[in-house]
């Protein structure tokens, strides 16, 4: 006999994890499905975790709501989950007199959004701001409240919250079948059948996939690939602010940030591509973003490249995000969730109630207090469990034994070796396993025949 | 606080004979600090034989040459899982122990960090982000230490010495390499060894080649090389990133000592740029084998204590 839920949502990235969680604080009893053997194994485990203002986005959109949402959420409940925020601010920073003239029509677009504190900054202002930045910039527009988190840390905290919930995390589990009868979704998994009131197809890069499952998907997943190049931690002394590039008509450009990790990366590019699950980089495009990040700032030249990554965002036809419920179906879907879904993952999760409200019915006025369940701090600027102490495993990101081991126990557990790395950075570092990739994977081995 | 006379970051073979030199000129007050479980530097997974060649006339398996550096300076002050985290504004260095944080005063201090092998992101080499790619540092670690076989047929990227290393280690667990990849137009080892690795291991050498993307899905399937801009593909379930050492310059990456190169600038007295810190073995920058890296030691001894 199958096990029955109020939700079933598909796919553990932070779009359905911010959606697991606000549902399962609403009292519904949820279940989320991931296909990988960890979440964030898809769009989620590669973007360029920036918490973004909106002062970019389409005016009025949908997107710009969940952003905008996303953003005052992610504010009140960060300390409460302990997640970090590097407050970086951001620089528009235009190159040539084209781009130049094009500042007047962000900075409206910026205030016709709401983000009024944005502001222009001369030649000057760019120098005395960031001294390591190359003189050819003519000038900038600065956004203060563009910011920089933990991409994984995140999700990882509303899947942990939703769980204390009582919501159950299924992992290895792709959705094969679904058949809707008398009110109620049969879900065919890999780890057996599911049966659900309501399904949320959170599936990201196999949206269009999972949609055709259950209804006419009306939209195509047409993944554009993000290359990005890490640079070794003392860049990260080089930048303060996110330097965004003048946008095209095509793409928002390559933009050059500090991560939380304390360390400075560029990217991403925007590659049409076909594959979905499978991100790769190329050597010549590789290349040419080194060049870009040392053409910004010169003084790059002197730093080693620590990582190389790329990652796939699950675009659709259309720019907007679709996100809308199938009354007679029981089904809602939110899809073409692109960059700006670490932002807009909170926001989005809101939509979904207020839809679920209109729709299946209303949720508990009177909630019980929410439980929150920290996550270790990774970022670097934060305090870690190094400084009291303890084995170190991984020298380059000072990654105790302790905290592998923690990352391999709890109600989530890491599920494959790319989840321990982005629960603890362990051979995350400079080195990328030299010295302790050999150690880390012992350690997962241990703990996964010790369990199994 | 601890004050001490000399701190010798990093106990390889470099930093063991510099202590044991020093202690046998009489200093007493010297203290390496080895960030490791266990002192003996790389040596401590080379399971090969050929250590050792410069000082004695026997040469020894690495672990057994980790371990008789380690005996001979049994009784001197070297902590082992103690990791430099970095200087202090003061120059005092931030020290990380099992009991936390530490801050460690020295009127000397000396790098002997090492070196390793540049990664695939460094080399900014394409394709997919899967396990079956490592160095030879992390490809030793697996076999000797923890027993793996990693995979099957892997390709070798790089002809130096430690690219020999690779197939011996390769040879040891069982592999066979499919290939032998370098960009130059000769071997950068001795003939004798390319020799070796055709005939001996049947690997085929491929020079003036470059790796351009390693491919496969869950796991490493083939390697893109291209040669005289003609590109190819060649099958394997694994790729050893060898060579292309660099030296371990995180204590210093950040500008505090000027560089050349990763390496820190030195005098031929092993001086850098600031007067209390001198360097000592691979962190120098030329990859030497471990007898040199001893012999450097010495000489740095004598201009301590002369």
């Amino acid at each position: 006999m199958s096990e029955r839920f109020d939700i079933a949502v598909i796919g553990c990235g932070v779009v359905g994890l911010a959606i697991l969680r606000r549902l399962a604080l609403s009292g519904l009893k949820c279940l989320a499905l991931e296909k990988g053997a960890d979440i964030l194994s898809g769009a989620s485990k590669g973007n360029s975790a920036l918490l973004h203002t909106g002062f970019d986005a389409p005016p009025k959109s949908l997107e710009l709501k969940c952003m905008q949402a996303g953003y005052a959420e992610y504010l009140g409940i960060r300390q409460k989950l302990n997640l970090p925020l590097l407050e970086t601010s951001a620089i528009v920073a235009a190159w040539n007199d084209e781009e130049l003239a094009k500042l007047e029509g962000i900075e409206k677009k910026a205030r016709a959004n709401n983000v009024t504190d944005v502001r222009r900054l001369s030649p000057t202002e760019l120098r005395i701001r960031e001294p390591q930045m190359s003189k050819a910039a003519l000038g900038g527009l600065l956004v203060p409240g563009e910011h920089v988190i933990d991409p994984w840390s995140a999700p990882l905290a509303y899947a942990n919250q939703a769980m204390a919930h009582g919501a159950k995390i299924i992992r290895n589990a792709e959705v094969k079948l679904a058949t809707y009868k008398k009110g109620e979704w049969l879900l065919g998994t890999e780890q057996g059948e599911i049966t659900a009131r309501i399904v949320i197809n959170a599936a990201g890069l196999f949206g269009d996939k999972v949609e055709a499952l259950a209804r006419e998907p009306g939209f195509t997943i047409k993944p554009r690939k993000g290359q990005f190049v890490v640079f070794d931690k003392p860049a990260s002394k080089l930048l303060r602010a996110i330097l965004l590039p003048v946008p095209t008509e095509r793409t928002k450009g390559v933009v050059l940030f500090r991560t939380i990790f304390g360390n400075l990366a560029i990217g991403p590019t925007a590659d049409e591509t076909d594959e979905r699950d499978n991100a790769t980089t190329d050597k010549a495009t590789l290349e040419k973003l080194k060049a870009r990040a040392l053409e910004m700032v010169p003084a790059l030249k002197d730093v080693d490249v620590t990582a190389i990554y790329a990652g796939l965002r699950p675009a659709t036809e259309q720019s907007e995000y679709i996100i809308e419920a199938d009354a007679d179906k029981n089904w809602i879907t939110v899809a073409g969730i692109r960059s700006t879904g670490l932002t807009g993952s909170l926001g989005i999760a809101q939509h979904v109630a207020t839809l679920y409200g209109k729709n299946f019915g209303k949720l508990a006025k009177k909630l019980p207090e929410p439980k929150f369940t920290p996550v270790p701090n990774l970022a670097e600027h934060g305090i870690r469990p190094y400084m009291k102490g303890g084995e170190i495993i991984c020298h380059c990101e000072w990654v105790t034994r302790g905290e592998i081991e923690a990352a391999l126990k709890g109600p989530l557990p890491a599920g494959d070796l790319a989840g321990l790395k982005r629960r603890t950075r362990a051979t995350m570092g400079r080195c990328q396993g030299f010295y302790c990739a050999a150690h880390v994977s012992a350690a997962f081995e241990k703990a996964r025949h010790g369990t199994s | 606080m601890e004050h001490h006379d000399v701190v010798i970051i990093g106990g390889g073979p470099a930093g063991l004979t510099l202590a044991w030199e020093l202690a046998q000129a009489g200093r007493k007050d010297v203290v390496v600090l080895e960030r490791e479980k266990e002192a003996g530097g790389i040596p401590r997974h080379c399971g090969h034989g050929g250590f050792g060649l410069y000082n004695s006339w026997r040469t020894h398996k690495g672990p057994t040459f980790a371990r008789l550096l380690r005996e001979r300076v049994a009784s001197l002050d070297v902590r082992t899982g103690t990791t430099v985290l970095n200087f202090a504004m003061n120059g005092n260095l931030r020290v990380h122990s099992a009991r936390g944080i530490d801050e460690l005063a020295a009127k000397i201090v000396v790098l002997a960090t090492g070196t390793r092998e540049s990664s695939r992101a460094a080399r900014l080499i394409g394709g997919n982000k899967i396990a079956g790619v490592m160095n030879t540092g992390e490809l030793q670690q697996r076999v000797y230490l923890n027993h793996e076989k990693p995979f099957d047929r892997p390709v070798i990227i790089g002809s130096e010495w430690v690219s020999f290393s690779s197939l011996l280690t390769c040879r040891h667990a069982g592999m066979k390499p499919v290939a032998m990849i370098t960009e130059e137009a000769k071997l950068d080892a001795p003939g004798i060894f390319g020799l070796g690795a055709r005939f001996v291991f049947g690997a085929p050498v491929m020079r003036k080649t470059s790796l351009l993307s390693i491919n496969g899905h869950q796991k490493v399937e083939s390697i893109t090389v291209t040669r005289n801009g003609a590109t190819k593909t060649i099958a394997c379930d694994g790729v050893i990133l060898s060579g292309k050492f660099r030296s371990e310059s995180t204590l210093y990456a950040d500008g505090y000592l000027e560089r050349d190169g990763w390496a820190p600038k030195v005098t031929d007295e092993f001086r850098t740029s600031r007067p209390n810190i001198l360097a000592v073995g691979n962190v120098l920058g030329h990859l030497e084998r471990s007898g040199t890296c001893m012999l450097q030691a010495r000489a740095l001894a004598r201009m301590m204590t002369a």
